[in-house]
């Protein structure tokens, strides 16, 4: 198993032990990710009471929307309270555990991911496991798709919570689909194949490529071409294919996202194809509400849809929540309209924080998709290594009091590039930590320090 | 790890495999010479054993990892809401898949396909039928009646009332001041709010009796006591570890404990002659029993009050297992979940809490199970608690929460309903009772028609004996019973085989989903079942 032990903490003689998977690092919580994330909780900035605290720009969560959705419970309060002013339905609701979901929101889900992918692609209710979130959604593939010790291949960079989601209880192992900046990271051929030669010559048995389209912490939507081949390749070493879309609602433009949901259409529907294809997606970010832990797994695999139903019963979502969310996303006026906006709201938020760090001589990848930018401050790197980068983020940290995400954390093979989120805070804020980057960054070409 | 025979062919096998077999034909055909010549038997037997040994070896190490034991680890949904045959549907649909193509269907892992075959066991099956059947006083009179889902639907009247006068109010901020979903949108922590461990606490000394008070600050929050008592699993116990746990047990911790964690559980079994109480010696045997077979005993699970019989662990008892877990170095997992639903009026629920409180102990070895769904009848809201003594545990079962976390509004719906102390108070002793007056009615049918229950004092049900009924004593006798009960009586019960009862003839029966008008036309099925059983037929 991939997982790294460290001593058992402070033993007492004769005090019972723990598992291994309870005292392994597996978790993560160490790394820089969440060392930046440290800094902020113990000094988070505020615009009245704490103007010089550090601005969270590690934490992708979208608030840009946020007044559409009290205003749809405003005007809707059957969705919270199981029918005006009474109870009907309450008894039902309170005593229902099935684990295939509120028939009602497994359908509304459906409709809700077919709207986003402006109807080029069709979604099946009955293929949808709801689970507690993405976070869960994606463990639960894992362990259904691979045993203990397989692999999974993941292009890089990546989302950091994949090393700890998909390896940690599942003793599954990733293994890096690398991608460079002299191509916008995009994933080609030559990189797959690399990487299932590299498993296999370390004998680890492939199970799938897991892509995460649009791309965190890129930003960007993974091109069409790159889709086709990333399935025929799937194909071609009969492995898995799964696809988190959950920021597709959170791309620029409607057109520019194309599903894997839609290349599979676009082929017929072959048998072939489909019995790989595993979706997985979540409301956490196109809509806003992770703390309503809302997930789902959509296969085109019957034994995977079976068998992942079963397991969600560790994982279910609240039947409170799913009523309510099932009212909400039923009424396809409000859906239509909050998609359009919060397309709207994100892409100016966007041009902002890339014409801002633009002023400040700072360029990014060109993105199209999500809650972040991928920024480059390679130029600035004392030594162009993770040390440097590591060196380069403690200041940013430490001085500048922003908590950005750096690119080794992320796996990145090209060291400087650092995601950068724009969605969890007011307009203001990110004037400040705009304004904040600019000066370090002219104080640093200048004296090579931030002072 | 116990083996059980695969009922489905493999999946059609890679390349290598297929390739050693044919080098495998090719080295059997000479040695026939080998045979006819010098050396002749022993060469002739030796050299092809040996062959046939590496060859094995050589198959071994290319085959995926043995699957885990199959028996009842997969489910439909225990609920009655909706009909889960769309199960049954799906699976025989995937055989298609199989031997299909000359690069064969893309696979799954070993759990994956173990958890995929359907389940046999009579408690899920018995859901499953009733889901297709439901009785309904009005409009399915001839229905199969649900005793087989320890739900309590008793008190519903008061927690309606309680939503029309608060529940507006409890999700919006009060005085409607400012919506507050973005206290309720955003990233929450993974464990649960405090607010809510808070509520939770108190909720729990209030239902476990004042004896005892609960810390927040050693309470991990999560989606119910399924994912609660797998993630406890997870962190105590490596795969292939054991635990020990009390015969009869629910159905559930087959799957809920072995599924993903490859962690075995070692029935230590109970007796009617002790009315199922567990006794030492009885663990001592099975612990020693696991050495034997090379097992890792990591903990015990105990479920206090009971799930199936419904009694309550003594303070006896109770001591003699932390002496135990003291003695072998293990943990010990009680699982509460049943503390507030006591119908029992000789006997006094002690958590382990309150022991652990009263000794010099060490605590770190001692956990605690709880959750909403019984007794305050909210399961489909998803409520469980992990309640730890250990410092590192609780680190680990923190960070675990984050796949199984509570819905943010339903967190705040509870923090307002458990800090309604009124109303709980209210509601505690108002179930308490109509459980009581159910019990009675319930176990008083049964005792009319010649059938004894254990001496229980808490819990959703009673634990039936009706090995009176049954030709044959036996699992297979018992099995017919069951059948018979739920096919020609239209009532679904729990056989004890299901829950691993050593002694044939139990059957579990849950009363609590039942209205007061209801037991009559029950006891009339079982009745009419017990008779077809006395006249031989």
């Amino acid at each position: 198993m991939a997982i790294e032990l460290e001593q058992q903490p402070k033993p007492s003689a004769g005090a019972v032990e723990l598992s291994k998977i309870a005292v392994s690092e597996t978790h993560g919580e160490d790394s820089p990710y969440f060392a930046g994330w440290k800094a902020y909780d113990e000094n988070p900035y505020d615009e009245l009471t704490n103007p010089t605290g550090v601005i969270q720009m590690g934490l992708a969560e979208n608030q840009v929307s946020f007044d559409l959705l009290e205003d749809f419970l405003e005007h809707h309060s059957e969705a919270a309270t199981w029918g005006n002013g009474a109870t009907a339905g309450f008894r039902d609701n309170a005593l229902f555990q099935d684990y295939h979901g509120l028939k009602s929101f497994r359908g509304a889900m459906a409709s809700f991911m077919e709207q986003i992918r402006g109807g080029r692609a069709r979604f099946d209710p009955d293929r949808i496991v709801l689970t507690a979130g993405a976070t869960a959604a994606n463990e639960l593939l894992t362990f259904i798709l691979a045993n203990p010790g397989d692999a999974l291949l993941i292009p890089t960079p990546y989302y950091p919570g994949f090393d700890r989601d998909l390896r940690w209880r599942t003793g599954v192992q990733i293994v890096p689909i690398h991608c460079h900046s002299s191509n916008n990271f995009q994933i080609t051929e030559s990189a797959l194949h690399a990487a299932y030669d590299d498993a296999v010559s370390r004998n680890l048995n492939v199970r799938g490529v897991l892509i995460t389209n649009p791309s965190n912490p890129l930003g960007a939507t993974v091109q069409r071409a790159a889709l086709e081949q990333i399935l025929d390749f799937a194909v071609e070493k009969n492995i898995h294919l799964v696809s988190d879309e959950i920021y597709s609602g959170s791309t620029f433009s409607s057109a520019e996202f194309v599903s894997i949901a839609e290349i599979l259409e676009s082929r017929g529907s072959r048998h072939v194809d489909r019995e790989r294809v595993h979706i997985v997606y979540s409301l956490s970010k196109d809509l806003g509400l992770p703390g309503f832990r809302v997930g789902t797994i959509y296969s085109y695999n019957d034994a995977v849809v079976t068998t992942a139903r079963r397991m969600s019963s560790f994982t279910l979502i609240s039947s409170q929540t799913q009523h309510l969310l099932a009212c909400m996303l039923s009424d396809k006026e409000f859906t239509a309209n909050y998609i359009k906006t919060n397309r709207e709201r994100l892409r100016k938020r966007y041009d902002v924080i890339i014409a801002g760090l633009r002023r400040a001589g700072i360029e990014c990848l060109r993105g199209n998709a999500g809650l972040f930018c991928w920024m480059n401050l390679g130029p600035l790197l004392k030594e162009s290594t993770k040390e440097g980068e590591l060196a380069l983020w403690n200041l940013i940290v430490r001085d500048v009091r922003l908590n950005i995400s750096p690119g080794s954390s992320c796996h990145c093979s090209e060291p400087g590039w650092f995601r950068v989120c724009f969605a969890n805070m007011s307009e203001a804020t990110l004037d400040v930590a705009l304004d904040r980057l600019h000066r370090f960054v002219d104080e640093y070409r200048r004296t090579g320090s931030s002072q | 790890m116990t083996e059980s025979p695969s009922s489905e062919p493999e999946p059609p096998s890679p390349k290598p495999r297929a390739a050693a077999a044919g080098n495998g034909m090719r080295l059997v055909v000479p040695l026939q010479g080998v045979v006819q010549g010098r050396g002749g038997l022993i060469l002739g037997s030796l050299i092809p054993c040996a062959l046939f040994y590496f060859f094995q070896l050589y198959l071994k190490r290319h085959r995926s990892p043995k699957r885990p034991p199959a028996s009842s680890s997969n489910p439909p949904s225990p609920s009655a809401s909706s009909p889960n045959l769309g199960d049954l549907a799906r699976t025989s649909s995937r055989s298609n898949l199989l031997g299909r193509g000359s690069i064969g269907p893309v696979r799954l892992s070993s759990r994956g396909m173990a958890i995929a075959k359907p389940n046999d066991s009579p408690y899920y099956v018995g859901l499953e039928k009733v889901a297709g059947d439901p009785f309904h006083r009005v409009d399915n009179p001839d229905g199969i009646i649900q005793l087989g889902l320890s739900e309590n639907t008793l008190c519903f009247d008061l927690i309606e009332r309680w939503m029309k006068e608060n529940l507006m109010d409890s999700l919006m901020g009060g005085d409607g001041a400012e919506l507050s979903i973005n206290g309720m949108a955003t990233y929450q922590p993974f464990d649960g709010l405090m607010e809510l461990k808070v509520a939770m606490a108190d909720f729990m000394s209030r239902v476990m009796g004042k004896g005892v008070s609960f810390d927040p600050s050693q309470m991990v929050l999560m989606a119910g006591a399924t994912p609660a008592i797998e993630i406890l699993t997870f962190c105590m116990a490596d795969h292939g570890n054991a635990f020990l746990i009390p015969t009869p047990y629910y159905p559930g911790f087959d799957r809920d404990i072995k599924f993903r964690t490859g962690v075995e559980l070692i029935p230590v079994h109970c007796r009617s002659a002790d009315n199922f109480m567990l006794t030492v010696t009885a663990l001592d045997q099975a612990y020693n029993q696991a050495r034997k077979r090379g097992l890792k005993v990591r903990g015990i699970l105990i479920s206090n009050p009971s799930n199936p019989v419904g009694n309550i662990l003594s303070r006896e008892t109770l001591n003699e297992l932390l002496d135990f877990a003291q003695e072998k170095n293990i943990h010990i997992i009680s699982d509460e979940i049943f503390a507030g639903s006591l119908y029992g009026t000789t006997e006094e629920f002690v958590s382990m809490a309150e022991i652990i409180e009263a000794e010099e102990f060490d605590k770190g070895r001692v956990h605690i199970i709880y959750g909403l769904s019984k007794d305050l009848s909210l399961p489909g809201f998803r409520v469980g608690v992990v309640y730890s003594y250990n410092e590192n545990i609780l680190a680990a079962a923190k960070r675990l929460a984050r796949f199984s976390s509570i819905s943010a509004p339903t967190q705040r719906l509870l923090i307002s309903m458990l800090s309604d102390t009124k109303f709980i108070e209210e509601y505690i002793e108002t179930n308490r009772r109509r459980i009581r007056r159910m019990y009675e009615l319930f176990v008083g049918g049964l005792d009319q028609l010649g059938i004894q229950c254990a001496k229980s004092s808490g819990g959703l049900y009673c634990w039936a004996n009706m090995s009176v009924l049954i030709a044959l004593y036996s699992e297979k006798g018992e099995l017919e019973l069951w059948d018979k009960l739920l096919n020609v009586g239209k009532v679904n019960v729990t056989p004890g085989s299901a829950c691993h009862c050593i002694e044939p003839g139990w059957f579990r029966c849950c009363f609590t989903a039942l209205a007061e008008e209801d037991v009559p036309l029950v006891m009339e099925r079982i009745g009419k079942v017990a008779e077809m059983c006395k006249s031989g037929q």
